[in-house]
C-alpha cells in the first residue's frame, strides 16, 4: 500500500502543480494549502486497517476501486449478498449502511426495532480477506508446484525457482524447526512450514504497492489471533508430563506454591502470554512498517502548506526515505515469519520436555 | 482500538483459508517435499559410501596388482639370470667338449700319421734292401760270368762256411 501511495503522490503533486499555477507562484496566499490539508492519522488508519471496497485510486473525479462482495446476515431480514459498489451511490442498501463514526465506524450497520445502530453477523469478503484467500491460492499454487516437480523425478537435483524452494523450504526445516522442537520435530515441521510460508507470502504481499497486494493482512489482529490460537492449542496438546508438573507443581521451596501458589499461577499466565506475544509481535511488527512507510508519505502532502521549495524538497526526502523503509520492509517480512516460526517451534520443543533434575527429584 | 479487536467476518475468513492451507499443504505439500528431499539425501549418502567403499577396494585391488606386477617383474630377473647362467653353462661345457674332442682328434691324427712314417720308412727300408739285393745280383753276375770265377766264388763261399763250422 505504502509505495502505492509513493506513487499517487507523485501524481497528486505534479497535479497540484500543474493546475494552481497562481497558488505555487505566490505560497503566501493562506487560503488554498488549508484546502488541502488532511487528517494524517485518520489517513493512515484508513490504510493499514480493513475496508469493505478495494481503493485503487482516484482519477480526476473517478474513484478507481475494485468492489467487493457484501455477505451479511441480519436477525431481522436474513441473508444480504451484494457488491460493495452500490456504496458509491447511496449510503442505504436493503436498510443496511457503512457506519460513519462510533464504534462500529468503517463496519455494516443496521437499524433494530428501537432504532439503534446493531452489527449483523458479517462475512463479507473486505480488502483483507480478499487478500488473505488470494495469497492463500498463490501459496497453494506456488508450493504444490514445487511438490509436482517431486513427484516427476525424485532424484533429479532441482534447479531454479524449484531448487530454491527447496533451499528455502530446507533451511526453515533444519535450521529453524529442527533445533527448536529437538526430537520428534517432523511431526510438527509441516505445518511449522505451512506458517512460515503462510506468514511470510502474506508479508511479501503486502509491499506490492498494486491491487492483489498492498493489503495488511498479517498487520490485521485477527489473522494473527488465529495463527497464535493454533499454535497455542498444538503446544498445549502436545505437553508431556513434565510439561504440566512444572506448571502445576515447580521445583520451587514449598511456600512459593502451597498454599498460596504463586509459582503455579506465574506459570499459568505463562502459558497465555507466549502466544499473545505471538500475536501482538507480528501484529504490531506489519502494522508499524506500513505505517511509516504511509507516514512518510504523508510528508509530501502535509508540506504542501509550506512552500514550493520546502515541498520539492520533502518530495525528495520522502521517496528516498519511503524506498528505505520498504527495503527495510522486505527484510522484515522474512524476520517476522521467520521468529513466529521459531518460537512457535521452541514453545512446542519446550512443551515436550523429558524429565530432568532426577537427583534432586530423589532428595524431596 | 478497533485495530486491536479481531473482527469476527476476517476470523471466519481466516480459519477457513487458513485451515485449506494447512491441510492441502501439509497432505501434499510440505510432506511431499520433505519425504523426497530426505529420500534423496539418503540415496546420495549412500551412494557415497558405496562410492567410498568400492575407492577403498579398489585401492586394495591396486595395491594387489602392484605386488603382484613386481613379483612377476622380480620373477623374470630371475629367469633371465637363470637363463644367463645356462646359457654361459652350455656354452662352457661345449666349449671344453669341443676343445676334447680337438685334442683327442689331433692326437688320433698324430698316432696316424707315426704309423703312416713307419710304414712309409718300412716300405723305404724294403725297397732299399730290394734293391741292394738286385744291385748285387746284377754285380754278381757280371762278376760270375767266367768259369773259374764262378769256382772261385764257391771254394771261397765253402771256405767261409767252413771255418765258420769250425
Amino acid at each position: 500500500m505504502s509505495s502505492f501511495h509513493k506513487i499517487i503522490s507523485f501524481i497528486v503533486i505534479s497535479l497540484f502543480l500543474l493546475a494552481s499555477p497562481v497558488s505555487a507562484n505566490a505560497p503566501a496566499s493562506a487560503t488554498a494549502p488549508e484546502k488541502e490539508s488532511f487528517d494524517v492519522k485518520s489517513f493512515i488508519l484508513e490504510h493499514v486497517g480493513d475496508s469493505y471496497t478495494w481503493h485503487v485510486t482516484k482519477w480526476g473525479d473517478t474513484e478507481m476501486s475494485v468492489p467487493l462482495p457484501i455477505i451479511v446476515y441480519s436477525h431481522t431480514t436474513g441473508w444480504h449478498v451484494f457488491l460493495s459498489s452500490v456504496f458509491h451511490e447511496k449510503t442505504e442498501y436493503e436498510g443496511l449502511s457503512i457506519a460513519a463514526d462510533g464504534k462500529n465506524k468503517g463496519k455494516i450497520v443496521e437499524k433494530d426495532a428501537a432504532g439503534n445502530e446493531i452489527r449483523p453477523f458479517d462475512i463479507s469478503i473486505t480488502k483483507v480477506a480478499f487478500a488473505l484467500l488470494f495469497n492463500s491460492l498463490l501459496l497453494i499454487i506456488i508450493i504444490m508446484a514445487v511438490a509436482r516437480s517431486y513427484k516427476k523425478d525424485s532424484f533429479e537435483s532441482k534447479k531454479g525457482f524449484v531448487g530454491f524452494m527447496e533451499l528455502f523450504i530446507m533451511n526453515i526445516n533444519d535450521e529453524v524447526i529442527k533445533p527448536g522442537i529437538g526430537k520428534d520435530y517432523k511431526r510438527y515441521a509441516t505445518y511449522l512450514l505451512t506458517v512460515f510460508f503462510f506468514v511470510f507470502i502474506n508479508n511479501l504481499m503486502g509491499l506490492i504497492p498494486i491491487f492483489p497486494g498492498g493489503a495488511n493482512v498479517t498487520g490485521n489482529i485477527a489473522i494473527t489471533f488465529v495463527l497464535a490460537i493454533i499454535t497455542f492449542i498444538i503446544v498445549n496438546l502436545s505437553g508431556s508430563k513434565e510439561y504440566w508438573k512444572e506448571i502445576l507443581w515447580p521445583e520451587v521451596p514449598l511456600w512459593l506454591k502451597a498454599p498460596i501458589p504463586i509459582m503455579p499461577v506465574i506459570e499459568i499466565v505463562g502459558i497465555f502470554t507466549k502466544p499473545f506475544a505471538l500475536m501482538i509481535r507480528l501484529f504490531a511488527n506489519m502494522i508499524a512498517g506500513h505505517s511509516i512507510v504511509l507516514g512518510l508519505t504523508c510528508l509530501i502532502f502535509v508540506t504542501v502548506s509550506m512552500g514550493q521549495a520546502m515541498n520539492t524538497s520533502m518530495t525528495v526526502v520522502s521517496v528516498i526515505m519511503t524506498l528505505f523503509i520498504n527495503i527495510v520492509e522486505l527484510l522484515v517480512a522474512y524476520i517476522q515469519a521467520y521468529i513466529f516460526t521459531m518460537l512457535s517451534a521452541v514453545f512446542i520443543g519446550l512443551a515436550r520436555i523429558e524429565p530432568h533434575h532426577v537427583p534432586e527429584k530423589v532428595k524431596e | 482500538m478497533s485495530l486491536l479487536l479481531p473482527d469476527s467476518g476476517l476470523l471466519f475468513w481466516m480459519l477457513l483459508s487458513f485451515g485449506i492451507v494447512a491441510f492441502i499443504l501439509v497432505k501434499y505439500g510440505f510432506q511431499v517435499i520433505i519425504k523426497m528431499v530426505e529420500s534423496r539425501k539418503t540415496y546420495i549418502d549412500e551412494s557415497l559410501l558405496v562410492a567410498k567403499q568400492a575407492y577403498e577396494q579398489m585401492a586394495v585391488v591396486k595395491a594387489q596388482g602392484e605386488v603382484i606386477v613386481e613379483d612377476a617383474r622380480r620373477e623374470q630377473v630371475k629367469i633371465m639370470n637363470d637363463a644367463a647362467q645356462t646359457r654361459d653353462l652350455l656354452i662352457k661345457d661345449a666349449k671344453e667338449k669341443a676343445g676334447l674332442e680337438a685334442v683327442k682328434l689331433i692326437e688320433e691324427a698324430r698316432k696316424q700319421i707315426l704309423i703312416e712314417k713307419e710304414d712309409a720308412i718300412r716300405d723305404i727300408r724294403r725297397q732299399v734292401a730290394e734293391l741292394s739285393v738286385d744291385i748285387a745280383e746284377k754285380v754278381l753276375r757280371g762278376q760270375l760270368e767266367k768259369k773259374d770265377e764262378q769256382m772261385d766264388m764257391i771254394n771261397r763261399l765253402l771256405d767261409e762256411i767252413n771255418i765258420s763250422k769250425s
